[in-house]
């Protein structure tokens, strides 16, 4: 075959390989997601891609899902959000707080595209925010930590200084303290949402520092893997985790998003879809608390459940006064509860975490 | 204690953290004494990462693991030594190559892999040696692959200087022209070197998805492959000086974590660039002394050699 009869049956190709899209007008409604990490990381990506397949079992055939993994946050994001755009996506889900400023201008690029944000705070006519609220998980998980302690020093791998992050460990350690005076906490920043080897070596840095209790931030499930080895205890995060269960996994903060898609995604289908910002929590079902292993006690799990069901009551919150500010200076007064306007936006560490947050 | 941070922790942390970085410097070292320049070794780590994860696991032995790990290196270097000795393609070009093909396809080889727990590997037994106060923690606390990886340094300077394989390798590396009048197989001892050096590059990777993570992700070596290429040179081409670097390396990484979880002074930005820093820093000063700069790089390193006569 020589270069001009391959070049026209290539072409010849292309012309039938075309000729459905033609035929298929009515196509399924295209929307895309892209994620930060590999959708196997077995966290954070894995269970968005998870909601995501349950989303695309629910609508079948009307939906067509087109998904990219491992997107950079930054200018690598506003191309692959541009390139399905430009492909026909009408709905694109970006999931991660790094993508908030690309997701922001490619929503104003394609006015008739929807966007939906992850974990951010800015909104557009076009693009929608969505949120959960973790630091509720992560007060159930506190109160489990310390109580589990002995060294009395719990670790916490921070990913980026972002107020998502400072609620968890300010959640964190206003609940340990609460059963366990005598508790301290340790952050570590890692500056990464996934690098199985720098939140391994993090760990073990925390373990070497007297941590026997360990809460991450980060989304693999290196930490549980390390913490194995070590004899100490973690949590499952974004993802239940539960193969480290009994030990060292004690609870988990579970991400549960497919609701939310299928909402989302059913409003687009009806055209009811309006910019919206939503911070969801345990009461809504967006987070969940995985079950509590048997290595726990049983008046610490009843004590910790107890405290789930009165935050998806409604009758707990966990930014509630009397609380200071790490500088002494008075912050809620005794019964006071922590806007959401402060909470969404917090950028300081309560009084008795002795650590500072990287500028 | 040193602000808070015990220094035999932090010695026995460090051995551990550059286990990777030094076997695959290591492996590299080698390839450039045969005047190779392979910038694969990223790619080679991470494919020895998810062939020694594949091999534990269907296998159910870390041992089986590690030497599945090296084979999955090497078999990628294959690719290398094709490209580079036989067709004579860019070595620069094919190696950065190497590194993405070898992140893609393990990628592709490791889907069915993410969530499963590899066999555990456990400290060697010293006996009573371990519980000595500091040299028990620092010396007999750690896993085989420590030890070898340090046997590897020693096995390597030791076939270098003191073996007339090693000298032959190292004259290939010098001059080319010079060694294939003298009659030896350059082509034959670069194909050799590149295969030892993508096996070590496998086994570093297969160390970080079977010990210090345990687990397999996509991108776990996380560029872990770069830093042992910057290390060969930071170490000036001998093997126990790039065993100082390597832990120079891990240990600042594991140093800047500590200082950390110790709640240090120093803003977190600082630690987390002080391993690059002082990277540049060491570069610096050893390349201020050309002429002995000079003398340590492989003369004909990088260079492809065609058999003219």
């Amino acid at each position: 075959m020589n270069r001009r009869t391959l070049l026209t049956s290539v072409a010849a190709a292309t012309a039938v390989a075309s000729l459905p899209r033609i035929a298929l007008a009515q196509a399924p409604v295209k929307v895309g997601y892209i994620y930060v990490g590999p959708k196997n990381d077995g966290g954070w990506s894995q269970h968005h891609a998870e909601a995501v397949a349950k989303a695309k079992a629910h609508f079948g055939d009307k939906v067509e899902i087109v998904e990219q993994e491992t997107v950079p946050e930054g200018a690598d994001a506003e191309r692959v959000m541009t390139q399905m755009a430009l492909g026909g996506a009408q709905l694109i889900f970006a999931t991660s707080f790094g993508y908030m400023e690309p997701t922001l201008n490619v929503a104003g690029k394609f006015p008739n595209v929807k966007f939906e944000h992850a974990t951010g705070y800015k909104t557009a006519p076009n693009m929608s925010a969505y949120n959960a609220r973790f630091y509720e998980g992560r007060a159930v998980c506190g109160t489990i930590a310390g109580r589990m302690t002995k060294s009395n020093k719990i670790g916490y791998i921070a990913s980026f200084p972002i107020p998502e992050v400072i609620q968890g460990i300010n959640s964190t350690y206003i609940h340990a303290k609460k059963v366990n005076p005598a508790v301290e906490i340790k952050v570590v920043w890692a500056f990464t949402w996934f690098d199985p080897a720098k939140e391994a070596d993090a760990t073990q840095a925390l373990i070497d520092q007297g941590c026997d209790v360990v809460l991450a931030h980060t989304d693999s499930t290196a930490p549980l893997a390390t913490l194995k080895k070590a004899g100490a205890y973690g949590f499952g995060q974004a993802g239940d985790m539960i193969e480290y269960a009994p030990t060292p996994r004690l609870s988990s903060v579970i991400d549960e998003w497919a609701p939310y898609y299928i909402e989302r995604i059913q409003a687009l289908l009806d055209g009811t879809w309006a910019s919206q910002n939503v911070w969801y929590g345990i009461k809504e079902g967006m987070v969940g608390i995985g079950a509590i292993s048997d290595a726990v006690p049983a008046e610490v799990k009843a004590e910790a459940e107890a405290l789930r069901d009165s935050i998806a009551a409604g009758t707990y919150k966990p930014f509630t006064g009397p609380l200071n500010k790490q500088d002494g200076s008075a912050w809620l007064a005794d019964g006071e509860v922590a806007g959401d306007d402060v909470l969404s936006g917090l950028s300081f560490y309560v009084e008795g975490i002795d650590a500072e947050i990287p500028k | 204690m040193l602000g808070g941070i015990d220094p035999v922790v932090l010695i026995a942390a460090l051995m551990v953290a550059s286990v990777p970085i030094l076997l695959a410097a290591i492996g590299e070292l080698v390839v450039e004494k045969a005047g190779v320049l392979n910038l694969g070794v990223e790619g080679m780590m991470i494919m020895g990462a998810i062939c020694g994860f594949a091999t534990a696991v269907s296998t159910g032995s870390v041992w089986l693991g590690f030497v599945g790990g090296a084979l999955g290196g090497a078999g990628l270097s294959l690719i290398f030594a094709f490209l580079t000795q036989i067709m004579l393609a860019n070595q620069t070009a094919t190696g950065l190559a190497l590194t993405l093909f070898g992140l893609g396809f393990s990628s592709l080889i490791g889907q069915g892999y993410g969530g499963m727990k590899p066999p555990p590997i456990g400290p060697v037994p010293f006996g009573p040696l371990a519980d000595l106060p500091v040299l028990g923690k620092i010396l007999f606390s750690h896993d085989p692959m420590v030890y070898v990886s340090i046997a590897v340094v020693a096995a390597t300077a030791w076939f270098l200087k003191k073996t007339r394989k090693g000298l032959i390798l190292k004259a290939v590396g010098e001059n080319h022209d010079a060694a294939h009048a003298l009659g030896y197989k350059v082509v034959r001892i670069r194909v050799l070197a590149i295969l030892f050096g993508g096996a070590l590059a496998g086994l570093g990777g297969s160390y970080v998805s079977l010990v210090r993570v345990p687990q397999w992700t996509d991108g776990i070596t996380a560029g872990a492959g770069w830093i042992a290429l910057a290390i060969v040179v930071f170490g000036s081409w001998k093997p126990w000086r790039v065993l100082l670097g390597a832990w120079l390396f891990g240990g600042i990484t594991v140093l800047q974590l500590n200082m950390q979880a110790a709640g240090s002074w120093l803003p977190v930005q600082y630690l987390s660039m002080s391993p690059y820093l002082i990277t540049i820093l060491v570069l610096v000063v050893m390349s201020a002394d050309r002429s002995r700069a000079a003398m340590n790089a492989p003369a004909a390193l990088g260079k492809n050699f065609q058999a003219s006569r």
